[in-house]
């Protein structure tokens, strides 16, 4: 691989032509392969021989590592060294110098030099000391970067959670408002409504709170989990069961097309968690009299779960972003359905688990489709069946 | 003040706010119409002579407030529009409309930053209105 990915802007400040000339040619030649990242870096020097250059060239242009020698005309270099870290803590510093004493490494060191270089060494002691700090100093551009990005989504996703958190608080502390200051009696029309409303966003935040709580556990890591040979059809018709009451509601039939014998190695969690958001789902975007079709196929190592809704559909836009964190598709179909936008971006983490993936194929007005497949048997390793 | 009710639009996504809103500003001696989206806003609007219109920043997008306002202020530009917003506090984003670059894309008469107080909102309302 001889492409080069990074360039490194590299000063080099000394007071001796042919030093500057010879570092100059060495590096130019000069480029590192950070294996961690997969990465090739090359080097573009600028030579400059007294402090008063050196401050002229600094004024627009930022240089990623330091050449320095420790004896200037017009000051010391170690004047320099204090400036640069007192700037910027990512610059690297490699000292320069003829007087290279042990005394003089420990201050340079003290003030912030990366490396030694102690005068005469050869173009390879200089590739080697270069090699070394470039490879830190890309690496560590790299963690701050990554660190940063890691930053804003965490606040992102914050931000978005308290807003979620206080919209039901706000809602439910105006009824009260209004019941507190007898706005509204238990003999006005619309009592029994702001209960009801009361009630329902309630429950919105509890939800939101366990889907958060699930998301959380999947995502850390830190929940045990207890993998076990399970049979799919008993858990979808006990969910099934559990939504009965949501789906005669709004006089919804769900159906079950699977064999009595679906066997999978999972957590039985992590499976409800997919299934229960699955039907849920289906029956809560649908449309009144409306239908849920699960359909289970058993397939080698794959099992493929689909539900199939006859509800309001989706567009092509919000089919692109609803597995994401916190979307919930507001329209006009949508706006009294409650919903913590969590459900299926957790899904989605959970499918990974098993070597998986989730789909939807939707049409607006018609109904939605989505397609959940996982891995029986993960590693292909066949747990051996146990005879008792 | 004219003993003809004044108009006023309100439009959030949040319809247990535009229920308990309305009742505070029906309370006020406003008539009130409410929307939970730019589409039936519109309508609302083409349909009625509206007095004044009151607006959530975030509602399917998160900068159909700032669209809804532009419009209105394009098709109906003597109506004075409230933004109001829980955006600051959500995402330490700041703006305001004080600044010439700000009024340049923000058509919102006044910004309101939510939870915001009743007396507030209607002193504000009162306010513009009286400008009209």
């Amino acid at each position: 691989m001889n492409n080069v990915n990074d360039v490194l802007n590299v000063l080099i400040i000394d007071d001796e032509e042919g030093m500057c000339l010879g570092a100059s040619r060495a590096l130019s030649s000069t480029k590192v392969f950070i294996d961690d990242l997969k990465v090739m870096v090359g080097f573009s020097s600028t030579a400059v021989h007294s402090y008063t250059e050196y401050k002229n060239s600094i004024i627009d242009k930022k240089y990623d590592l330091i050449l320095l020698d420790y004896k200037l005309p017009d000051g010391s270099g170690l004047d320099i060294l204090q400036e640069i870290n007192e700037q910027s803590k990512e610059t690297l510093v490699i000292m320069m110098t003829a007087y290279a004493t042990f005394e003089t490494a420990v201050q340079a060191t003290k003030l912030g030099a990366y490396d030694f270089l102690a005068k005469p060494f050869t173009p390879e002691e200089l590739r080697n000391s270069v090699r070394k700090a470039a490879t830190r100093f890309v690496l560590a551009k790299r963690a701050k970067s990554f660190e940063e990005e890691k930053r804003k989504i965490r606040f992102e996703f914050i931000s978005v959670l308290s807003h979620e958190l206080k919209s039901p608080i706000n809602a439910i502390d105006g009824y009260l408002k209004l019941l507190k200051e007898g706005s509204i009696t238990p003999e006005s029309e619309n009592y029994p409504m702001i209960i009801e409303r009361s009630l329902i966003r309630l429950e919105g935040m509890r939800k939101l709170i366990f889907d958060l709580l699930d998301m959380t556990r999947i995502e850390s890591g830190q929940k045990a989990r207890n993998i076990k040979p399970l049979n799919l059809t008993p858990i979808l018709n006990t969910l099934i069961e559990q939504n009965k009451y949501l789906a005669q509601q709004n006089n919804i039939t769900v159906n079950l097309f699977a064999k009595d014998e679906i066997s999978i190695d999972a957590d039985q969690s992590e499976i409800e968690i997919i299934l229960n958001n699955l039907i849920n789902n289906a029956i809560k975007y649908n449309k009144p009299s409306g239908t849920v079709d699960i359909t289970v196929n058993d397939k080698q190592n794959l099992i493929e779960i689909q539900v199939k809704d006859s509800g309001i559909g989706l567009s092509r836009e919000e089919q692109d972003k609803l597995f994401n964190d916190f979307v919930r598709i507001k329209n006009s179909d949508t706006i009294h359905i409650q919903g913590s936008g969590l459900g299926l971006s957790t899904i989605k983490k959970i499918t990974a688990l098993y070597e998986g993936s989730i789909n939807v194929s939707s049409q607006k007005g018609i109904g939605s489709t989505f397609q959940v497949t996982l891995k029986k048997y993960l590693n292909d390793t066949i747990y051996p069946k146990i005879v008792t | 003040m004219s003993k003809i009710k004044k108009n006023i639009l309100l439009v959030d996504d949040d319809v247990d706010y535009l229920f308990q809103k309305k009742l505070e500003l029906e309370k006020e001696g406003f008539q009130v119409f409410t929307a939970h989206s730019i589409k039936p806003a519109k309508k609302i609007l083409e349909e009625t002579s509206i007095d004044l219109a009151i607006v959530d920043l975030m509602m399917q997008e998160k900068d159909d407030g700032f669209v809804l306002s532009y419009q209105i202020k394009s098709n109906w530009p003597k109506t004075p529009v409230i933004m109001v917003t829980g955006v600051t506090a959500q995402t330490g984003l700041e703006f305001d409309n004080i600044t010439e670059n700000e009024k340049k894309w923000i058509k919102a008469d006044s910004i309101f930053t939510k939870p915001v107080r009743s007396e507030q909102l209607v002193r504000e309302i009162r306010r513009l209105l009286a400008n009209e």
